[in-house]
């Protein structure tokens, strides 16, 4: 071991040892993530065996309609660069940068739940119509769920990330990352659930 | 950065209550952790225990006369579910797995010990919340796999309540098996190589990658089951258009793995506690760990045949059989493993020995009835009959708890400090024992017979076997009182046992009885050799 004799070498190594125990974190968060997925793999799962063995009966409806979902996707894709525009300028160690990201990246979450329920509003169909309906509002409802925490933690570390006396820095970079990880996660599933739900 | 870890950590012990009041705190010690699992779950296999026993009164004469048909049910689905729940689940993970897979890795603690205890904490409100349900319009009647359209048009509170309390404890699985992958793969010590690790750290992996990969899709089935409760939906109800198969797949892609996640463990406890006690190394190590992982990937793709009168289709059959069929190669490697382990070795038969060897009987024979089930054309011979029971008590009580015993008597010196009484050991051990074949062993002809499963009556000429059956269950009810007396008067009166009573070699035994919080006064020792016995290096202090 070499004698570190400056203070700020020691501030870097110091850095070093939290950011390798904050790898664990992540890597805790990963596994979460996949558990998570298989929860959606498991809705996929029904949804596409009750599409193959179970035909609708006579005069039911169900009809999507794909201007609305695919606003959506673009608006989650974009929201995903948006959000890693404020990891960069974080680590840039620009905060205040960050931080507009972060809201932009928040108010595009905001953008697509309420073009969601505006879907939602304007559908031809209940919940308990049948049985493609109450699949289509499960699923896109679970998912809706997944993007309304994930703007609530993104909002929570906008306001985390000010430049007087917020917690998130360069140095302290792990809510950031989890919550960017969660995101891009949300919007990996949005898109497989895009193309199962309407394109399929 | 162990050094900054451990700073954190002394902080947080500091502020802990000290003492037994401890055990009842949000802890963050993964020992107390462990401890507060094994106690919680054992105070949840007593009410399980008495609701089995009530099941075995009632079977004692063909009509129902000592509990109502529905209360009836109500029991036989509270006694699945607590059992499998709330006592095999975490106890053989997060018992022992918390007290022992630090040591094990050479950590002073999990990878997340604030992670560590919610997902404790989650399970005693679940537990009393799902006891609770029974006294607001009864609990849950559809078994322990609450099977649509069953589930749907029972009374609704019960199994609500149901599906909260296992989507809780599902919650608190997934929380665990997370801890437990991150903390056997990144917090190893430096220098301690995977092929060196103890073979209960393989197997919780394993463990853990079932978990986290298979009750995410309970959880799913179980809100979507929900959503048909109280919305009316139509997910798993024919008459909306629903398809009830649907259910059973989903359902059985985490419960067949569920089986996997309660006798897992128990093969890595018996692989340690063998080598021990036969002072022999644990034979064939490398292929031990490739049968765990072959066990996990096959286990996985297996679900189908507890479906095979489900109108599934005959090469959903032939693949399901063969899969399963697999299984039993895995599993027989590491049966043959044991035995050889045994071979030979200077065995000294103590109480733990002996719950090891009766697990190893239990389990082959419930393993050959598993591979006799996995035929489509006997399956649907027996299929919802008492042999389908007598074959999975044979695992998981024959198998997994006759591991916890075992366990209990193997590291109770470690927690405590003191062993166990041995003469009581050997009467906990018989009563078990035969308790357990005369219980389940006659089921088996039952089952072959046509005795229908989950049914409070049944056909008279069925009587004296079931009274057979019952005395079993008497037997068995009754060895958990010299277990009782024997924990606590070895508390107070056992025999001091010194930091290692068994000559162990694997990390737990270097430190002191009862370890220290940090577990180790210095640095962790690095065991590259932890089943080395028989070698120069015997002497260990």
């Amino acid at each position: 071991m070499t004698i570190l004799n400056n203070s700020d070498e020691i501030k870097k190594s110091e850095i070093e040892l939290i950011n390798h125990h904050e790898d664990y974190r992540i890597f805790g968060l990963i596994i979460f993530l996949i558990a998570d997925g298989m929860t959606f793999a498991g809705f996929f799962a029904a949804y596409l065996t009750y599409k193959a063995v179970n035909p609708l009966p006579e005069g039911s409806i169900y009809e999507l309609e794909l201007a609305i979902p695919t606003l959506n996707t673009i608006l989650l894709l974009v929201s995903s660069a948006t959000f890693h525009k404020a990891g960069k300028a974080l680590v840039n160690q620009k905060n205040d940068i960050s931080q507009k990201w972060l809201l932009v990246t928040a108010s595009l979450g905001i953008t697509f739940l309420i073009c969601q329920l505006y879907e939602y509003f304007n559908l031809p169909f209940g919940l308990t119509d049948n049985l493609f309906a109450s699949t289509f509002y499960a699923l896109t409802g679970f998912h809706g769920l997944h993007v309304t925490l994930g703007t609530l933690m993104i909002l929570i570390i906008s306001w985390q990330t000010r430049i007087n006396g917020g917690r998130i820095s360069y140095k302290n970079m792990f809510p950031l990352e989890a919550v960017e990880l969660y995101w891009h996660f949300v919007d990996g599933i949005w898109v497989i659930l895009f193309i199962i739900l309407y394109l399929y | 950065m162990t050094i900054l870890i451990d700073n954190k950590t002394k902080v947080k012990e500091s502020l802990q209550p000290k003492g037994f009041l401890r055990y009842f705190s949000f802890s963050l010690d993964h020992k107390v952790i462990g401890i507060q699992y094994l106690v919680c779950g054992f105070l949840f296999y007593l009410v399980g225990g008495t609701l089995a026993s009530a099941i075995r009164i009632e079977l004692i004469s063909p009509l129902s006369d000592f509990l109502p048909r529905d209360v009836y049910n109500q029991v036989l689905t509270l006694h699945g579910t607590i059992m499998i729940f709330l006592w095999i689940v975490p106890v053989v993970n997060g018992a022992f797995g918390n007290y022992l897979i630090p040591f094990y890795v050479g950590a002073r603690d999990m990878a997340f010990p604030r992670l560590n205890a919610v997902a404790f904490w989650l399970i005693p409100p679940s537990g009393l919340m799902l006891i609770a349900s029974y006294f607001i319009e009864g609990a849950a009647q559809s078994g322990w796999t609450a099977y649509p359209p069953l589930s749907i048009t029972t009374p609704q509170s019960g199994q609500i309540i149901w599906i909260l309390s296992v989507l809780l404890l599902g919650g608190s699985s997934i929380f665990g098996g997370i801890n437990f992958i991150v903390t056997i793969l990144k917090l190893r010590r430096p220098g301690l190589k995977l092929m060196n690790l103890p073979m209960y750290c393989w197997a919780m992996l394993g463990t853990s990658i079932l978990v986290v990969l298979s009750t995410p899709v309970l959880a799913g089935t179980l809100i979507l089951l929900s959503f048909d409760i109280v919305a009316h939906t139509g997910f798993f109800n024919p008459a909306l258009g629903g398809n009830v198969v649907v259910y059973q797949h989903l359902f059985w892609f985490y419960s067949h793995p569920a089986v996997y996640i309660m006798v897992l463990p128990a093969f890595g406890l018996v692989s340690e506690i063998l080598p021990i006690h036969c002072r022999k190394p644990l034979f064939g190590y490398t292929t031990m760990v490739f049968s765990i992982m072959g066990i996990v990937v096959l286990g996985l793709v297996v679900w189908a045949h507890h479906m095979f009168t489900s109108g599934t289709p005959p090469w959903m059959r032939l693949f399901f059989t063969i899969a399963t069929a697999f299984i039993a190669v895995p599993t027989g490697i590491k049966f043959f493993n044991w035995v050889a382990t045994m071979w030979g070795g200077k065995i000294s038969l103590n109480s733990a020995m002996l719950f090891s060897c009766g697990f190893i009987i239990n389990f082959v024979f419930g393993g050959i009835t598993g591979v006799a089930l996995a035929q489509v054309p006997f399956d649907i011979h027996v299929h919802d009959t008492y042999f389908v029971v007598a074959h999975f008590h044979y695992i998981v009580y024959g198998g997994s708890v006759f591991v916890i015993f075992s366990s209990i008597y193997h590291w109770y010196p470690k927690v405590v400090g003191k062993i166990l009484n041995e003469n009581l050991g050997y009467l906990h051990f018989a009563l078990t024992f035969i308790g357990f074949n005369l219980c389940f062993a006659p089921q088996h002809w039952l089952g072959l017979n046509g005795m229908p499963r989950r049914v409070a009556e049944y056909d008279p000429q069925f009587q004296f076997v079931n009274q057979i059956s019952s005395i079993g269950a008497l037997l068995m009810a009754i060895s958990t009182i010299p277990f009782l007396i024997n924990i606590f008067i070895s508390f107070k009166k056992g025999k001091i046992a010194g930091n290692n009573p068994w000559n162990g070699l694997t990390p737990e035994w270097l430190t002191t009885s009862p370890p220290p919080v940090e577990n180790w006064e210095g640095e962790a020792p690095l065991v590259n050799e932890p089943y080395g016995y028989g070698k120069d290096y015997l002497s260990c202090k």
